[in-house]
């Protein structure tokens, strides 16, 4: 009777561990992988494991980070969002150009393109959303739409040359350093992931972001309106894009209108590192974070060890796919898994 | 008319063997949890026509797709011209002789007619097609089958009837000797058919052997000789088929004569109107469908698969639009546009495709359940996660799912659980009418009686039910009355009192034959 009775209890725990597992799978397999290229580099890669590499390191995963964390969120629902990079420029120039309006004293102007950034790429991925669902077109074609619209709106604004003379305090917050290794704009980008992943995992409106990357159909007839989710998703990618601009400003210091040129592909290529699924309903943006990660270690460590420029982005390319051939496996081991326990 | 010329015909067919072309013997198929063929043995006749009959999944679709190398048996054996057949493939049927014209059709939208028709031996010259000979050798099949348009039209624009002659005509274009027809009249207008029947007598006339199903009853007389029935996936009857009259071929359907069993829906319903249709229609054209469903009561929906019971409760629901018509929640006229509007005035659809349309399969059992009312369990935009898991135990308690756990994904469970998992989210909305459409498809009996058990405490709850159904015995066991579709329309209103199987299936024949009569 008490054998029984134990075999339960055991039984019990183990459904509580496979479900720790279950949930952390996803993030926890790429986090050993980032492990693993870090150690591999610290012990081959001259200074790679130094301070000053890190912080290199911070500030070059930022911008790219910020774009894939709203980037995760379209592919979430099962879309994907090519036009983040020339928002991006976009949003460089109509930031840049509000900030050196000598009428405007620093502060306001700053505050102003602060908001005018945010909204420009907002406003871009709401038409981008918008676009797609009103005239039930695949979002690979609007945005790609979008990516040609908002470069050309940008050469526009800025009379196609780059803008200068960012206020003196903004430059300053732009090289600011925490701690001696966290640069300014690396803990923005930390930031926008913490709130995306509050957003997913906490919210109703993350629900339903799964819910209609798993499917969309079974939501529409549970008596929701996936549209309005959806074009929610494209905003939040332009509102990370014009965030990601002033990310952008604040490292270069410079609005360009040839900003950002493939931006999205790092940010796509992130998303997908990070385990989330491109046909939607499954991932984290912590993984996206751990993914944008291993891109810039990737690059970084192969510099050090004096590997030629060409021979990069056959390693990154390499990366990519060999990431997707590895979820594959991942899903049908937690499949297994999953039938072993339902079963058992 | 024509019964004259088919007696005419099968002398001159007679090629001096009378070995049968085709012979089934104890032929089975299993499905998991269903047994699709059980024993069948029967014999075609060479150079007849054959007919083969029964209800709704009788296991015609088995047999035709067995034939056509779709599936293979699990037992028995298959003669065809005189060797044993077992195609593997769609292409081993086509080359041994046998060609299939299922009733979905199988056409390359995007291409030309022409290309569809020729589409297994495209004429070509060193891998380059031979447009010319392409599109002369299509028009002549046209042609045959009476189908005027031109070989280079795209097939996507064509409409249903026409498309239907193409597959007609793709078959016609390779020398066959077993012709196998799913339901090919089902979209055709009369003078098609009669061209159809033309088409099928010159092809008797070349020996040709047909196997020919079809719904319209009275007009099997006019293509066949002989004719096959089957019943729960048993043969029941291989027998000439003059002399039989359309009653005594629905009698042979049925086999039995089942009636109401007071099962479920004994008890009376309780108050007023849950749902009420007045005048809906689907398209300008369609006709008009009203009916009524009582607080506490189950109505079922009989009919033929086609006979647009699915689509209509899909207009009902606001998942597909309608073009008029009002309906009314517990007396209240309201404006039904999407499925939104249906939820949130408490009308729910429990959809026949379950794991395309209704379950988020790869999300967890207590995700699957909330997903209906995320506000019950949240606060400010914000889930609470014990709320939710509350619940959600609650709801797998209550319905008696079988998982280890909440949060296992829904795509792991057998189907009797995942339409607990279906039925539990509704509830979880609180809703005064619910639609099921299929609710046991697919699932085995002991789940199948559970579901039952649970429809018929939703109505003693006060909740209008309706519920679509395939299987008669079924809707006959847990309904009060039971609306019969034919072809669109509701022919007729059986009461509880008056269940009878054969009854039934003479309302959800009854447009079907009009058509042939008119």
């Amino acid at each position: 009777m008490s054998e029984r009775v134990e075999r339960v209890e055991a039984r019990k725990a183990h459904v509580k561990w496979d479900n720790l597992l279950h949930i952390s799978m996803r993030e926890a397999g790429v986090t050993v992988a980032l492990v693993l290229i870090v150690l591999f580099f610290s012990a081959t890669a001259p200074y790679f494991a130094t301070t000053g590499n890190f912080l290199k390191i911070f500030v070059q995963i930022a911008i790219n980070t910020v774009l894939a964390a709203g980037m995760t969120f379209v592919i979430l629902t099962g879309g994907i969002d090519l036009s983040v990079g020339s928002v991006l420029a976009l949003c460089t120039v109509v930031g840049a150009t509000i900030m050196t309006d000598e009428r405007l004293s620093a502060g306001i102007s700053i505050t102003l393109a602060f908001v005018a950034c945010l909204g420009t790429g907002a406003i871009c991925g709401a038409i981008n959303g918008w676009v797609c669902e009103k005239w039930k077109l695949p979002s690979f074609i609007v945005t790609l739409g979008m990516l040609n619209i908002a470069s050309g709106v940008a050469r526009v604004v800025s009379n196609n040359s780059t803008i200068t003379g960012l206020p003196q305090s903004f430059v300053e917050f732009g090289n600011m350093i925490f701690f001696g290794v966290f640069p300014s704009i690396f803990v923005i980008a930390v930031g926008v992931v913490l709130i995306g992943w509050f957003i997913l995992r906490f919210t109703v409106f993350g629900r339903f972001i799964f819910a209609i990357g798993t499917n969309e159909e079974a939501v529409r007839l549970s008596g929701h309106n996936p549209s309005a989710i959806k074009i929610a998703a494209f905003t939040i990618s332009g509102l990370t894009a014009g965030i990601a601009a002033m990310v952008y400003l604040l490292r270069l210091n410079v609005g360009s209108p040839i900003a950002g040129i493939g931006y999205e592909l790092n940010a796509i290529a992130a998303v997908i590192i990070g385990g989330t699924s491109l046909s939607g309903g499954k991932g984290s943006i912590i993984g996206t974070l751990v993914g944008a990660c291993i891109l810039q270690v990737l690059s970084t460590g192969l510099q050090l060890l004096g590997a030629e420029d060409n021979v990069k982005p056959i390693v990154i390319g390499t990366v990519i796919v060999l990431a997707v051939i590895l979820d594959t496996y991942r899903n049908k081991f937690l499949r297994a898994m999953e039938s072993r326990r339902s079963d058992g | 008319m024509h019964g004259d010329e088919l007696s005419g015909f099968r002398v001159e067919t007679s090629k001096g063997t009378d070995s049968p072309i085709l012979r089934l013997q104890s032929v089975g198929k299993r499905f998991p949890g269903v047994v699709a063929l059980r024993d069948v043995s029967f014999e075609i006749a060479r150079g007849s026509g054959h007919v083969l009959l029964g209800e709704n999944g009788a296991g015609k679709s088995t047999l035709i797709n067995l034939l056509g190398g779709v599936l293979q048996p699990d037992d028995g054996s298959i003669w065809f011209d005189g060797a044993p057949y077992r195609p593997a493939s769609p292409l081993e049927a086509f080359k041994a002789g046998i060609r299939v014209v299922h009733q979905e059709l199988n056409l390359l939208s995007n291409l030309s007619v022409a290309e569809n028709l020729l589409f297994e031996q495209l004429p070509s010259r060193r891998g380059l097609v031979n447009f010319r000979e392409m599109n002369r050798r299509a028009a002549e099949l046209l042609a045959e089958v009476g189908l005027d348009v031109a070989p280079t039209t795209e097939v996507g624009r064509l409409g249903v009837a026409q498309m239907q002659l193409v597959e007609i005509a793709k078959a016609l274009c390779h020398e066959s000797k077993l012709l196998v027809l799913d339901e090919p009249t089902a979209t055709l207008t009369v003078r098609e058919v009669d061209r159809l029947f033309a088409i099928l007598h010159r092809l008797k006339a070349k020996g040709v052997t047909t196997l020919y199903i079809s719904h319209r009853l009275e007009e099997i007389s006019e293509v066949g000789d002989q004719v096959t029935v089957l019943r729960d996936g048993q043969h029941v009857t291989t027998r000439p088929l003059a002399g039989l009259g359309i009653p005594d071929i629905v009698q042979l359907m049925v086999g039995r004569t089942i009636t109401g069993q007071g099962a479920i829906g004994t008890a009376a319903p309780t108050g007023g109107e849950a749902l009420g249709v007045t005048d809906l229609k689907l398209a300008a054209d369609s006709p008009a469908i009203s009916f009524s469903v009582g607080q506490g009561e189950i109505v079922g929906i009989a009919g033929l698969v086609g006979s647009g019971r699915t689509e209509m409760v899909r207009a009902l629901f606001g998942a597909d639009p309608k073009a008029a018509g009002t309906i009314r929640i517990e007396g209240r006229e309201v404006e039904i546009v999407s499925p939104k509007d249906a939820v949130s005035h408490g009308l729910c659809l429990a959809t026949e495709d379950r794991k395309g349309q209704g379950l988020l399969l790869e999300m967890s059992c207590a995700e699957n359940m909330t997903i209906t009312d995320l506000t019950r369990v949240s606060r400010r935009g914000l889930l609470q996660r014990g709320q939710e898991d509350d619940f959600s135990k609650r709801l797998v308690r209550e319905l008696r799912v079988k998982t280890p756990s909440i949060h296992q994904a829904v795509r792991t469970f057998s189907g009797g659980n995942q339409q607990k998992v279906v039925i539990a989210k509704w509830l979880f909305r609180g809703p005064k009418a619910l639609i099921f459409d299929e609710p046991t498809r697919g699932i085995d009996v002991g789940a199948k009686a559970e579901i039952y058990e649970l429809l018929g405490n939703l109505a003693s709850d006060g909740k209008g039910i309706l519920v679509v159904s395939s299987d008669l015995p079924e809707l006959m066991a847990i309904c009060h009355r039971i609306l019969v579709f034919s072809k669109g329309r509701i022919a007729g209103e059986v009461s509880r009192a008056e269940f009878e199987e054969h009854r039934i299936l003479s309302l959800a024949y009854q447009e079907y034959s009009r058509v042939r009569a008119g």
